[in-house]
């Protein structure tokens, strides 16, 4: 019986002698495979994204939101809830007492102008207290953050970004300035370094005064969060009972904040984006049908003009099985050769995108490129079963008659 | 060696039942040397495609080594072909993208043989044939003559027991085709089963063993003496 190796080199003879036929289909296969790769590159790509954006959050960063949601932590769209009873400093400062948590921020925030001598500009406040800066990884270049004090207290001060500092001091001294936000004067004591971005907010735009400074600026008495950072990760769960239990002792036996946890968050996103890359890697896939059906049709045009050849073998004591064979060999070396070629651009294209597009870590998934080559494979393969059937069945004698 | 018994092949074309072969009863033994000639139609072409199992008989039995070779299937029909038969087309047959030695080398690739065993084979058939020199040509690089050689050696490169020819010289001019012949006579005369099927009458006296075929049915089966070519 004839062996594999000769089988592939008379294949490969075959296509060789057919450059432009075997170059088309090699193109076909080629573009298919391609896309897959590069389109679930950009679908991890997105995934990672978000992912770092969370990760630089620190991972056992809790978020208390006030209001009760059901889906508890697995929808991030709770951080945008609306509260049913407001958190308050003292809340917050109920919570300080936990030895395991490290830094605990309330947070408040709100959008006012922000004006120094004519320069003007309406940004978004944050307010909060010194620990915000750990809790965020933020670093400062210049002067100091805000003061250790206690969270009641509502000193006229204020860190910025470099942008801030930018727009509304140009080439003056930022530094013990004073500044206008909404009606209230604050004193510039910090910058912060450009370092580190947080939920899509540049840091560069940050405007900071204490918590208390921002209740009165807004005229409110609620918190719109409290971040607070777990020692350790297996003390997570702890940690989270304690806080449904104090705020409910707090709030009339009423449980009426969600717990976000880092890690639920990103599982959420990690979810949806998982589902978008499969999504368009699949659609990507149905250029590979379609290039199983290129295949199948070139392969009977090639099967009708190779009918002589066909009869010859017969003639030379080839079995309708081993011609069936030779031409399945030939689409597989044919589907595999397109189907790796288009792995080589599929991976030199999501390079380029990386280097194009440097915060997009864009790295195709690897079960894009194994799925990729098999469904190639097993379409070009099952695409053929057709040609090479009405090959393997063709009568020799007639095959060889014909002019 | 070979015996056919009763043999009929019909045709159907539209309604018309066509008898290619009507009623055919012939007995070969090893190392003849056998023409078929007759005019266009009488079934030269069907006969011989029958001895090389690459059609089957409508009815009738086709012996091979007193093997009843239509009680085979086509995976076996296969196996015989290429151990028992030798075909040399009219028109060559060579695939043109491989080269006079891979063109030969075929049969034993399609067999499975060793490569080593191959090249050695293929090596010595090509040098059997004077073509020694033409061994990594391709067909259209060759001229007729030297296409046949090419064609005749791959024929008998399995060593089989059957060599059948159709029409062989037909393609070629005068020269080369005595030559074609020459080479299939020489190769008759080492043991191989001859049958050439002609219409040119030179050649088909130069058999030892003539058959005049005539609506499907041998109309005459005689020994000559090929000395007396053309008589
Ligand atoms: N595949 C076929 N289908 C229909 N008729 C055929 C076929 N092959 C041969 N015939 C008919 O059978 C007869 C004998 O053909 P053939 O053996 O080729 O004759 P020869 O080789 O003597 O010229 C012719 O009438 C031819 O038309
Ligand atoms: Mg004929």
């Amino acid at each position: 019986m004839l062996a594999l190796k000769d089988a592939i080199t008379f294949a490969w003879q075959a296509l060789r002698a057919n450059i432009s036929r075997t170059l088309l289909m090699l193109l076909a296969t080629g573009i298919g495979v391609a896309s897959v790769v590069i389109l679930t590159s950009l679908g991890e790509g997105a995934r990672r994204y978000v992912s770092n954006e969370f990760s630089s959050l620190g991972t056992n960063l809790l978020i208390v939101v006030p209001g009760k949601n059901d889906t508890a932590g697995a929808n991030p769209m709770t951080m945008f809830g609306v509260a049913e009873r407001d958190l308050t400093i003292d809340d917050a400062r109920a919570l300080m007492q936990h030895p395991k948590i490290s830094y605990l921020a309330p947070f408040n925030f709100g959008t006012a102008d922000v004006t120094w001598r004519g320069h003007k500009r309406e940004t978004p406040i944050q307010g909060s207290t010194a620990a915000l800066l750990k809790l965020r990884k933020w670093k400062i270049k210049q002067g100091k953050f805000l003061p250790d004090t206690d969270m009641d207290q509502a000193n006229p001060v204020v860190v910025i970004g470099s942008n801030i500092r930018d727009e509304l001091f140009g080439a003056h001294a930022a530094m013990g300035q004073w500044i206008r936000i909404g009606d209230r004067r604050f004193r510039v004591i910090g910058i912060l370094s450009d370092e580190g971005q947080s939920m899509g907010l540049s840091v560069k735009d940050a405007v900071i005064i204490p918590v208390a400074a921002a209740q009165a600026l807004f005229n409110t008495s609620s918190l719109f969060r409290i971040f607070l950072e777990v020692k350790t990760h297996e003390a997570i769960p702890e940690v989270t009972s304690f806080i449904i239990r104090t705020i409910k002792a707090r709030h009339q036996g009423k449980e009426d904040i969600t717990i976000v946890t880092q890690d639920a968050i990103l599982t959420t996103f990690n979810t949806i984006l998982n589902s978008l890359t499969y999504a368009v890697g699949g659609i990507a896939a149905i250029s590979l049908l379609v290039a199983g059906i290129l295949i199948m049709n070139v392969m009977l045009v090639a099967v009708s003009q190779r009918t002589h050849e066909i009869g010859l073998l017969k003639s030379l004591g080839a079995s309708s099985r081993i011609v069936l064979y030779l031409i399945l060999i030939e689409a597989a070396l044919l589907t595999l050769l397109g189907a790796f070629a288009g792995l080589l651009v599929g991976h030199l294209g999501s390079w380029g995108i990386r280097l194009a597009f440097p915060v997009l870590p864009a790295y195709p998934p690897l079960w894009a490129s194994i799925a990729s080559v098999l469904v190639a494979l097993v379409s070009g393969m099952l695409f053929s079963l057709l040609p090479a059937r009405k090959a393997s069945r063709l009568d020799p004698v007639i095959a060889l008659a014909r002019h | 060696m070979i015996k056919l018994e009763n043999i009929h092949r019909n045709f159907q074309v539209g309604e018309q039942t066509v008898h290619a072969l009507d009623n055919i009863n012939l007995e070969i033994s090893k190392g003849e040397y056998l023409s078929v000639m007759g005019p266009s139609g009488s079934g030269k072409s069907t006969l011989l495609n029958l001895l090389g199992l690459l059609d089957r008989p409508s009815s009738g039995n086709y012996y091979l080594d007193n093997q009843d070779t239509t009680q085979l299937d086509e995976e076996q029909l296969a196996a015989k072909r290429n151990r028992y038969i030798g075909f040399v087309f009219q028109t060559f047959h060579l695939i043109p993208r491989l080269t006079a030695a891979e063109n030969i080398e075929l049969p034993l690739v399609l067999a499975g043989v060793d490569e080593k065993i191959r090249k050695q084979k293929v090596a010595a058939a090509l040098q059997s044939m004077r073509l020694a020199n033409r061994a990594e040509h391709k067909p259209q690089q060759l001229s007729g003559g030297q296409r046949q050689r090419v064609a005749i050696a791959r024929a008998t490169i399995t060593n089989p027991a059957i060599l059948l020819a159709d029409e062989p010289t037909g393609n070629l001019d005068q020269k080369s085709g005595l030559n074609v012949v020459e080479t299939l006579e020489q190769l008759n005369d080492k043991g191989i089963t001859l049958i050439v099927v002609t219409h040119d009458a030179a050649l088909g006296s130069r058999a030892r063993r003539a058959i005049r075929m005539l609506d499907g049915r041998i109309e005459s089966d005689s020994q000559q003496d090929s000395t007396n070519a053309g008589a």
